[in-house]
């Protein structure tokens, strides 16, 4: 047989432009450390407590930041779709795709932020691509925060929009750019309550006046504030006193809620035309009839969550006074969320840190590169309304032990 | 503003960031010669735009290699 395939011609891998992160993923485990990013959560036993390798397991790097995971009720709203409606929709949102369950989670949704229209996603992720490469147009202008979430930049990159980042919370660099945006154009300002990598918050009502002075629109995913920021959980927005003043907000059910799934409410008169024209909506199947039954179950006790919203703050506060009293770099110097990011000082001691705490017999999160801003490496904290004072205390224990024999603080 | 003047601009606006005192040519490349990561081009960009009052949108970022491409683009946009 004659191989008439000339040398020049051989095929180029596709995988070599991997090949840098793969030497790094080897020279970290070459040092020995349990590869962070595979762990397996044999059982789950609370909102606060897993088995890991065998081991009991403090969750700390969870986004069950209300605990509803194992609410009584939740369950049996998820078990009874699950034999009134079984096991998933097998279609879009716009054709066979939309039960009882989903209309009914988009009324809890508007109830719960008391505005006119709520659109449910099939995940978070899809709500911001959706709408944010839907609405922004070509010829129009996207002003967002360099440190938006991997959603918002993939909702941009998606649409043909013109895409205008400014230094993080920076309201002087938002301005500017607002400004110099040719007359005429669209523009929509991309913001976040909570920004989940540091735990620190936006200051909303300075830039939502700015934006809404420059005659833009105003989107903002209060992913990681809802359920406890503001008086009735609504976020960031509110808790600052500029709902109102918000176009759209994006949110999810995987973080309070407890369960998977994006959303996006607004008051907007036409936003129903978004569930014809918004393709991450309308390409792909809808939520299961138990996710939307236990989302919906949900987010109508977050309405009425005072006591564990304010439990969850005390935790918040205990565990951040606690890690600045021991030494720790930490990412806020107030707590401003449920997030307390330990700011550790490169990638090899934070896998270090990691694998310490995990045999102290508590998770977090270890947050890199490209997920994190400026190259930090992050041992990423989260706080549960459910985790209680004594195992608050438990944590910083751990977090001492092993941040001594690790040598970090 | 002349192409030479919005050169001469640049040229200071870029010295900080010019680190390892890389001789700089219409053909030196950011990401290549330069070697900036994206945080450095964050910053470079948004100096550069304060410098012009003007805006590079990320889309035409896309297509800004060399330091020429730059000086054509400011150009451009200064109208």
């Amino acid at each position: 047989m004659n191989d008439m395939t000339p040398p020049e011609m051989q095929a180029t891998d596709l995988f070599s432009k991997f090949d840098p992160l793969i030497e790094t993923r080897r020279s970290l485990l070459a040092t020995g450390v349990t590869d962070p990013f595979s762990l397996v959560m044999e059982k789950v036993l609370s909102p606060t407590t897993a088995i890991c390798s065998g081991r009991e397991t403090i969750l700390l790097g969870t986004y069950n930041y209300m605990g509803m995971t194992f609410d009584p009720d939740v369950i049996a709203a998820g078990k009874q779709a699950l034999d009134d409606f079984g096991s998933g929709t097998t279609g879009s949102r716009v054709l066979n795709g939309t039960y009882a369950g989903h209309r009914a989670v988009e009324d809890a949704l508007k109830e719960f932020y008391g505005m006119d229209h709520a659109m449910v996603f099939s995940t978070g992720y899809q709500a911001n691509l959706g709408i944010i490469s839907t609405i922004a147009g070509k010829g129009d202008y996207i002003v967002l925060d360099i440190d938006s979430h991997a959603s918002i930049w993939d909702g941009c990159k998606m649409g043909d929009a013109e895409v205008v980042p400014f230094k993080h919370n920076d309201i002087e660099a938002m301005e500017k750019r607002l400004k110099r945006i040719p007359e005429g154009a669209g523009k929509l300002v991309v913001l976040e309550g909570v920004y989940s990598m540091l735990g620190d918050i936006a200051p909303l009502k300075e830039m939502i006046r700015i934006a809404k002075e420059n005659g833009a629109m105003v989107l903002v995913d209060e992913a990681h504030s809802m359920g406890f920021i503001g008086p009735n959980g609504r976020g960031v927005a509110e808790d600052q006193g500029v709902l109102e003043d918000v176009d759209f907000v994006i949110g999810t059910f995987s973080k309070s809620v407890g369960t998977v799934g994006g959303f996006c409410v607004s008051n907007h008169p036409k936003f129903e035309i978004m569930r014809l024209v918004c393709r991450p909506y309308v390409f792909t199947a809808s939520l299961p009839p138990s996710v939307v039954a236990t989302a919906a179950t949900s987010i109508r006790k977050l309405m009425h969550a005072g006591n564990k919203r304010a439990h969850l703050w005390e935790n918040s506060r205990t565990l951040h006074g606690a890690l600045t009293q021991l030494g720790f770099k930490l990412g806020t110097a107030e707590p401003q969320s449920a997030i307390i990011a330990v700011i550790m000082p490169d990638l090899e001691r934070g896998a270090m840190m990691w694998e310490a705490l995990l045999r102290e017999g508590l998770y977090v999160n270890l947050a890199r590169p490209p997920a994190t801003p400026a190259g930090m490496t992050l041992l990423r904290c989260s706080l549960c309304a459910e985790h209680t004072a004594e195992q608050v205390g438990i944590i910083t224990g751990m977090f001492e032990r092993a941040g001594k024999a690790v040598g970090i603080i | 503003m002349d192409r030479a003047t919005i050169a001469a601009r640049i040229a200071e606006v870029i010295e900080p960031f010019n680190k390892n005192g890389i001789a700089i040519t219409e053909a030196t490349s950011f990401a290549g010669d330069l070697e900036w990561d994206s945080l450095t081009v964050m910053d470079f960009v948004a100096a550069i735009e304060d410098e012009f009052d003007i805006i590079i949108s990320m889309n035409q970022q896309a297509e800004i290699e060399t330091y020429g491409q730059l000086i054509d683009a400011v150009t451009t946009l200064q109208g």
